[in-house]
């Protein structure tokens, strides 16, 4: 049973966080109680607990992000690690230093935990199976492949108003075939118990054999939206509109765009989640947006608490080699 | 210079051959079978008690990496590689740097050939000047320089009509095309084959139809010029069975699979093992079950290793922006002889992919083991057992999806033009 999964120690505790996929139920509902702890630190006069004191933390980020690169600095800082951002441009890379050479680079600045974000599925992975062995990897996204903390704080925003997973039925809306983040809340969705989780959205879309993933395929938002308890917006990438995948935002917004009027075969008490930024008026109205069922804000307010969470569980494990002994 | 083969069981598939023989080795050409003749003096004598003997091993595709990438692999280590292998034949195609549209080309590597003569290369010409896919290439020049066959490799000829004309051309002077069945619009960025694993995993994909189309907009072509044209590296039932159609329809054309395509599906990508990153894709299992019936039919002739030797650094990167393929030369005759195990392939049916196949498709006088013809001659072991591992792997390319697979049968000597080239 040992070696089984990159992700865990020997005793089967998170060393890495790539992907929600695999991992069991006990740890993603582990994550969510560890980040509820955390969810208060962020109200205090002092926002700030001892946890990582002496840790240092690097943001490489391959790929531009503001959002999410501020909510892991902030999430690091208040566990009280140092914190370093690399924004490395994949293009100004010249092809003389390999990504790997840039690894042992960072190693040498002796960095507890690097936060990876890259344009390519699978450079999480790549960067866990070459990196040195005291350093952990935390996913912040790989191409098309997963997003495991937003997948988790969209998890944690959902339990926050619908705590029993069980009986849920979940939409995630938009660009499947692209979305790192759909993948990541899928998987965590299946796994957390969910009955029935649905993707919408046109075949151009849609990954092939997708029902493989453990989904319902609806390819009419109507009769995908009927009586679910959660919609899961996903952001429409401007350039997908070149290379014949869509042929206007205009006819986006008409068949996929959520309005008032389609969150209205919802049930009434669903949520509209939207893992950001926002496209108004492309994959969803303003008035929804801004609604009383957006709980878009309050996902923002959640990452820092859940990402907090994935770094002192990975960071903060007693050694190995001591609880042997 | 004799040499006496002793006690071994020779199998030569294209003279039907498979039974324990004696054979006698003079002056590069096959003596006698069975007696030695007359006055024959053996120099060295081969004790193959419990080997098989078979032709030279002749590989239908290899990238040798020289010339243009020498700090990859070069024909000197190739060449060595493909001789611990069996492997007395190995054709090369044209998408090498300089690229092969110039008789200079050929003869270049026909010299580096002749300095490091562990294996006969053989050459495809590029289709097109500089397989840009506008022009056609000075196709009777390439066949004069000793070109075997024309081929675009992989590079994408877009316009129908360039493609038309360079078959038509290419049968006016009697020459095979060689074909990669790939349209390169459907393919687009891609590096898995569209399916289960790609949806999860999030990598760009390939599509069944990227195959399929192009054998079909090919096919048209062929039955219309009458070129003979021999499909290289299918990876998909469909394209099979659309091969196996046009054979029955009379058309004059071949194909081959790798032996990676008859083992490995997308499954065994797993978490983005780069070691799998190979074009075209690794398919689904029922493409790989596709693929075995097409060789047991005979739909598929021959057996290839499409061997491509990268430097470490190159599988070093996430799977998408590793270097595509896979160094195939070490476990391509044991993989191929695993195939009688686990098909309904006589052992000498599967030889036959290995050496008298491909010999006729590329139009060569090799791949069997008559009185008079040239002695390509591997020998080996069936029963021993090696586990793949960097350091066995002859080759300089130690990206091998295998690393850690145990291999039946071992190779103990090879001989080319009646030379012993390797022994262990």
């Amino acid at each position: 049973m040992k070696q089984q999964d990159i992700q865990l120690d020997s005793q089967g505790r998170l060393r890495h966080f790539l992907t929600i996929e695999g991992l069991k139920k006990q740890i993603l509902i582990d994550i969510l109680d560890t980040a509820e702890n955390f969810s208060t630190v962020g109200t205090r006069n002092v926002k700030k607990v001892p946890l990582l004191r002496g840790k240092t933390i690097a943001n490489l980020f391959f790929e531009p992000s503001t959002r999410t690169r501020t909510t892991f600095e902030l999430a690091a800082k208040r566990l009280s690690a140092d914190v370093i951002n690399m924004n490395i441009s994949t293009s100004s890379t010249t092809k003389g230093e390999s990504l790997l050479d840039m690894l042992r680079n960072l190693e040498a600045m002796q960095c507890d935990m690097f936060v990876v974000r890259h344009g390519s599925s699978g450079a999480a992975h790549f960067f866990a199976k070459h990196v040195a062995p005291h350093i952990s990897i935390i996913n912040g996204g790989d191409g098309s492949h997963a997003h495991p903390t937003q997948g988790m704080l969209d998890m944690f925003t959902i339990r926050r108003h619908k705590p029993d997973f069980t009986a849920l039925r979940v939409a995630v809306v938009g660009d499947i075939l692209h979305s790192r983040v759909a993948r990541s809340q899928i998987h965590a969705l299946n796994t957390l118990g969910v009955p029935e989780v649905r993707v919408i959205g046109p075949r151009t879309l849609i990954p092939a054999e997708a029902e493989s993933l453990g989904v319902h395929i609806y390819h009419d938002m109507q009769q995908g939206l009927k009586g679910v308890d959660v919609v899961i917006m996903l952001r429409l990438q401007r350039e997908r509109m070149q290379g014949a995948l869509l042929p206007s935002e205009n006819e986006y917004y008409r068949t996929y765009g959520l309005s008032q009027k389609k969150l209205l075969l919802a049930k009434p008490d669903a949520i509209v989640m939207h893992p950001g930024p926002i496209n108004r008026g492309v994959e969803i109205e303003s008035a929804v947006a801004d609604g009383p069922q957006s709980v878009i804000l309050e996902q923002v307010t959640n990452g820092i608490a859940v990402r907090m969470a994935v770094m002192s569980m990975v960071l903060g494990r007693p050694s190995e080699e001591t609880e042997a002994g | 210079m004799g040499i006496h083969i002793r006690n071994g069981h020779l199998i030569d598939p294209a003279n039907q051959v498979d039974k324990k023989v004696d054979l006698f080795i003079e002056h590069g050409k096959v003596a006698a079978i069975g007696k030695a003749p007359a006055g024959f003096k053996a120099e060295q004598l081969i004790d193959a008690s419990d080997r098989l003997v078979i032709p030279g091993i002749i590989d239908l595709q290899a990238r040798l990496r020289e010339p243009g990438l020498e700090y990859k692999a070069t024909i000197k280590s190739e060449t060595r590689a493909a001789a611990a292998s069996g492997i007395t034949t190995l054709c090369l195609p044209p998408d090498t740097n300089p690229i092969i549209d110039t008789p200079a080309v050929i003869e270049l590597i026909h010299r580096r050939n002749e300095a490091a003569a562990c294996a006969e290369i053989v050459t495809l010409g590029a289709l097109t000047k500089g397989l840009a896919g506008d022009e056609i290439s000075e196709m009777y020049e390439l066949k004069r320089a000793g070109c075997v066959g024309v081929s675009n490799a992989r590079a994408p000829i877009a316009n129908t009509l360039v493609i038309r004309r360079a078959m038509e051309y290419a049968a006016n002077f009697g020459l095979t095309i060689f074909l990669n069945a790939e349209d390169h619009s459907l393919s687009h960025k891609g590096c898995a084959h569209e399916g289960a694993i790609s949806t999860r995993l999030g990598l760009p994909s390939i599509p069944e139809a990227a195959e399929t189309m192009a054998v079909a907009r090919l096919l048209m072509l062929v039955e219309q010029t009458g070129v003979r044209a021999h499909f290289c590296q299918l990876s998909t039932a469909k394209a099979v069975q659309m091969i196996h159609r046009a054979q029955y329809d009379g058309l004059a054309v071949t194909a081959d699979v790798t032996a990676h395509h008859l083992y490995l599906t997308e499954m065994d990508i797993g978490y983005f093992d780069s070691n799998c990153h190979v074009m075209p894709p690794l398919r689904s299992q029922r493409d790989k079950a596709g693929l075995r019936q097409g060789l047991v039919e005979g739909t598929l002739n021959a057996i290839c290793s499409d061997h491509q030797p990268h430097e470490l650094d190159a599988k070093l990167a996430p799977f998408c922006e590793s270097e595509a393929g896979i160094s195939g030369l070490d476990t391509l005759l044991p993989l191929a002889l695993r195939l009688a195990d686990e098909l309904d392939l006589k052992r000498s049916d599967v030889i036959a992919r290995l050496t008298q196949y491909p010999a006729q498709i590329l139009g060569l006088k090799t791949g069997q083991l008559a009185v008079g013809r040239q002695a390509d001659i591997c020998i080996f072991d069936p029963q021993q057992h090696w586990t793949v591992n960097h350091d066995n792997l002859v080759s300089q390319g130690k990206n091998s999806p295998f690393l850690g697979w145990e291999m039946k049968g071992r190779v103990s000597h090879t001989l080319l033009a009646g030379q012993v080239v390797f022994q262990r």
